[in-house]
Parts: C-alpha cells; sequence; structure tokens
C-alpha cells in the first residue's frame, strides 16, 4: 500500500527519531510511504497567531502538492496535521475560499479529502487487529500514559477525532501491543506548544505539571504523538523530573520487534532506555 | 453609548465588535458569560484579562484595552475554550483576530517576545520554504536578547544531531513567496 508521506520541518530536525521509527513501522506494516516531493512549511502557530491568509496558503501548497500525488497522506505531527486538515476542511466548505486558493496556486482542487493523521490513520485504516498480529515483542509490564495534547484531538469538527475530552485511540494502539494505559486527567492538557521558546518559564510550569501527573498515576513512561509536545515534555521539564517520553510509533517499533529501535534512544534528551531495555528483557 | 472604565467614561466602539465577528466567523453575541472557556484555560494566570472577559470586552467594544493586552498574546491556541463553550464559540479563532487586528493597526504587541518569535518563525518559512531551525532560533535570540537562555540545551540538541547545521531550501520556495506576497496584500479575498 503506498501513501503520500509529510513530515513536516521538526521531524527534519528535534523529531529525528519520530520520522525514523515512522518509516521503520510503516516498512514493517506494508506501507510504502512516498514523501511529497518539495514539501513546505506548514506555517504552524506563527502563521494562525498572526495572519489568516498565510495560515490558509502555506497548507494549501500543500493540499496541491498532494492531490498532484493523487495518494492518501499520512501526517505524523499535531500541528502540521491539524493545520493541513483545518485548510483542507475550509477549501472543501467555503467555496470563497478554494477559488482564491485555485487562483493564487494556479491549480483545481478535486474536493477530496485526503489528509490523516499518521496515528489515526494506523488505528483506523490499518487496524488494530492488524497491527496486533505483527507483534513480536509485547510490551509486557509497561504502565503507559497515552498523551494527546491539543493539536490532534481539537477542534473536533477538524480532526474527527473520537472524543475530544478522553480520546482512546493511542490507548487501545498501545493496549494491543501489550502494554498498560493508566487512566488520567491530562491526556488532552495543552503542554505550551510553541510559546517553548519565547515564554519558557510558563511553559516549564505546564509541561511539568503534566508529567508530574502522569508519574503520580503510577505510568513509568508517557507516549506521545507530537514534535512539539515531545521537546517541551523532555526539554521544558522541572529539574529532577526524569520520567521517560516516547513517541508512540517508537513503542510500536519496540513492540514489532524491530532492530531499529535501538537507534533511537541516544536522540532523546531524557534517556528512555532503561525503560526500553527493561521492555526488550521481559 | 458610554462605559464606565477605571480610567473614566469610554465610547463603545461597536465597528469593532462586528469586525471581531466578521474576521473570527464566530457569533460573539451569544457569550453568556459561563466563564466555561475560562475555567480550562491553561494560560489564565498568564495573562492580565480571563478569556470571558475578552468575550464581554469585544461586546462592549473596547477596542484599545484588548489589541494592547498580553491575554490575546499568551493565548497558545489549544481550542479547549472553544471545544467546551455551550454556545460552540472559538475563541481561539477570535484571538487569532484579536492579534491579527493589533498587528495590522501597528499596536505594540502585549508580549514582545512572543510576536518576535512568530516573525524569526515565519521569515525563515519565507526564505526557504521550510524552518530551520537553528538560523530561526539564532535570530531570535540576537532581536530579543535572550542569548544565553538554553544554551546548554542547544549544545545539546546539536550533539545528538537534532539542529541541522545548514538550512534545507527548496525549489518550490518561488510558490511560498507568492503566497506571503498575496498574504500581505488585505484587499484580495478574506
Ligand atoms: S464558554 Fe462560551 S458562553 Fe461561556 S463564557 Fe466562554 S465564550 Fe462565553
Ligand atoms: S485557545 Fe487560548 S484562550 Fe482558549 S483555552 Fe487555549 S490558551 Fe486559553
Amino acid at each position: 500500500m503506498k501513501l503520500a508521506y509529510y513530515p513536516g520541518c521538526s521531524l527534519e530536525a528535534t523529531a529525528k527519531e519520530f520520522d525514523s521509527s515512522v518509516r521503520a513501522v510503516s516498512k514493517a506494516l506494508d506501507i510504502e510511504l512516498v514523501e511529497i516531493p518539495e514539501w513546505t512549511c506548514c506555517g504552524a502557530t506563527s502563521a494562525h497567531a498572526t495572519n489568516h491568509k498565510l495560515s490558509i496558503g502555506l497548507p494549501a501548497l500543500t493540499i496541491k502538492q498532494i492531490q498532484n500525488l493523487g495518494l492518501d497522506c499520512v501526517v505524523p505531527c499535531s500541528a502540521c496535521f491539524n493545520r493541513l486538515k483545518t485548510t483542507e476542511y475550509q477549501m472543501i466548505h467555503d467555496a470563497e475560499i478554494r477559488q482564491e486558493m485555485e487562483k493564487v496556486l494556479n491549480f483545481k482542487y478535486d474536493g477530496q479529502p485526503r489528509v490523516y493523521d499518521l496515528l489515526a490513520y494506523f488505528v483506523e485504516k490499518i487496524g488494530i487487529k492488524n497491527i496486533s498480529q505483527k507483534v513480536q515483542k509485547p510490551l509486557k509490564g509497561l504502565k503507559i500514559a497515552c498523551y494527546y495534547g491539543c493539536l490532534s484531538v481539537r477542534p473536533g469538527h477538524i480532526t474527527e477525532i473520537d472524543s475530544t475530552e478522553n480520546p482512546m485511540q493511542m490507548d487501545n494502539l498501545l493496549k494491543a501491543l501489550g502494554a498498560t494505559p493508566i487512566n488520567w486527567s491530562y491526556k488532552v492538557d495543552c503542554c505550551g506548544a510553541g510559546h517553548s521558546v519565547s515564554k519558557p518559564a510558563m511553559v516549564t510550569n505546564l509541561s511539568g505539571n503534566i508529567l508530574a501527573k502522569a508519574r503520580e498515576a503510577g505510568a513509568d513512561a508517557v507516549v506521545n504523538s507530537c514534535p512539539l509536545c515531545q521537546t517541551n515534555l523532555e526539554m521544558r521539564r522541572p529539574q529532577g523530573e526524569d520520567i521517560p517520553v516516547f513517541f508512540f510509533t517508537e513503542l510500536m517499533g519496540l513492540a514489532l520487534g524491530l532492530p531499529e529501535a535501538g537507534n533511537w534512544w541516544s536522540k532523546h534528551l531524557v534517556d528512555p532506555s532503561k525503560v526500553a531495555n527493561a521492555i526488550q528483557a521481559g | 453609548m458610554y462605559i464606565i472604565t477605571e480610567g473614566g467614561p469610554k465610547a463603545l466602539d461597536l465597528n469593532f465588535t462586528k469586525e471581531v465577528s466578521k474576521r473570527s466567523g464566530e457569533d460573539i453575541q451569544a457569550c453568556y458569560q459561563c466563564q466555561k472557556c475560562a475555567s480550562g484555560c491553561p494560560i489564565a494566570e498568564y495573562g492580565e484579562i480571563d478569556t470571558n472577559q475578552v468575550l464581554r470586552m469585544i461586546q462592549f467594544g473596547l477596542k484599545d484595552e484588548l489589541l494592547k493586552s498580553k491575554a490575546i498574546w499568551v493565548c497558545v491556541g489549544c481550542e479547549t475554550c472553544g471545544a467546551r463553550c455551550p454556545n460552540g464559540i472559538r475563541i481561539a479563532a477570535v484571538m487569532d483576530a484579536l492579534r491579527e487586528m493589533a498587528i495590522e493597526e501597528g499596536v505594540a504587541p502585549g508580549e514582545k517576545d512572543i510576536y518576535l518569535f512568530h516573525q524569526c518563525f515565519l521569515d525563515s518559512v519565507k526564505s526557504l520554504g521550510r524552518t530551520h531551525e537553528g538560523s530561526m532560533l539564532m535570530k531570535y535570540k540576537l532581536k530579543s536578547g535572550h542569548l544565553l537562555e538554553d544554551v546548554g540545551v542547544g549544545i545539546k540538541m546539536f550533539l545528538k544531531g537534532k539542529l541541522a547545521l545548514f538550512p534545507h531550501s527548496v525549489p518550490s520556495k518561488t510558490e511560498v513567496r507568492r503566497i506571503f506576497d498575496w498574504a500581505k496584500n488585505k484587499k484580495s479575498g478574506n
């Protein structure tokens, strides 16, 4: 099966381990990822926080490129997914915006939705059952806090997630891989997102709180699906906090028994290898 | 109509109310001050105006107070407020509209560093088509004066190969520039 792939800027830099685990896991699931040639930045928070037209125009360029490929597109980064999906939604539902974008970008939009959050695609299209059949090393004994954050979840009419308050996709997937997702109340709380650089103290409070609540609820590790959250949860944490944070694809890689998995841990700012090795040994 | 503010009586700018509703596409008059938005807002303690108060102030037409506020800049756009508002008002979209108006009218941003960060980020996208985190952060640090903040973490990231040394520039950046030029022009489109 072939899918278009939009990695986004973070996966080229701060979240390289997300990119490599996405590619490795997809391959193991017999998915051929076709990276969109010449993909460009979605504009992220900075575009929609300051200029409405830019926040639609930049993702629209990628939508044009996806349409040229004629494939469904998976987006691992929650922020990119949110921007691309919002633009897709607007182009489908607002004729004026669609015509404007067609004029500026010189193409004809066919109105077909093609943008998917990678986690949602795995769960809904590939299927948890199909994935669990490939498990080689179940994540036995691993208690995890599944953290969804904001942008893969809200607003619900754009993301089409199962619930904006208590989503279960990641929990169900990880459970099928053998782990034990814990119940906790902070799975959709905000980590501070794009203010990491300009308001570090605020982001440290928000991220630190999330980690503390995960630990209090008995988790060995936090699992997440967003490179921004990952950076905030690793870099913006109070001193002494040592709970590791994984990308969900990294734990999939472990469970599927992929040899590449060992290469990812050294990329983390908070070393997760103790927890990872314990699973592999167990 | 006038309203009594801390600074004395003030004429209401009801055009402002209309303009924010139009730009955001949200029905601001529907807000009945239940405060559900504010009670879930993660940054409530960092701005000087609560989320529900922002809505009230728009209804009152208190333009200057809002456009120069910190609250519109510290909003992280997490959409918690909108997901919980019983009247379906997406306050994040309202905050976007307020920030955009503040920029267009040349109002000094209530949080200078946040706006500066957005500018550095977008400059990077404009010139390369993608973000180059290394040069973008360097520019932000030079301009903001926060030179020594995060130096240790920056070095750690660099050693882990997480900050690319050279920017990755894509040929489709000419189209990206076209979008920036179009977005700058307020008159076309909406
Ligand atoms: S939740 Fe909605 S109705 Fe309630 S105060 Fe906030 S904006 Fe107004
Ligand atoms: S979108 Fe902004 S105002 Fe709404 S809850 Fe999040 S930070 Fe608060």
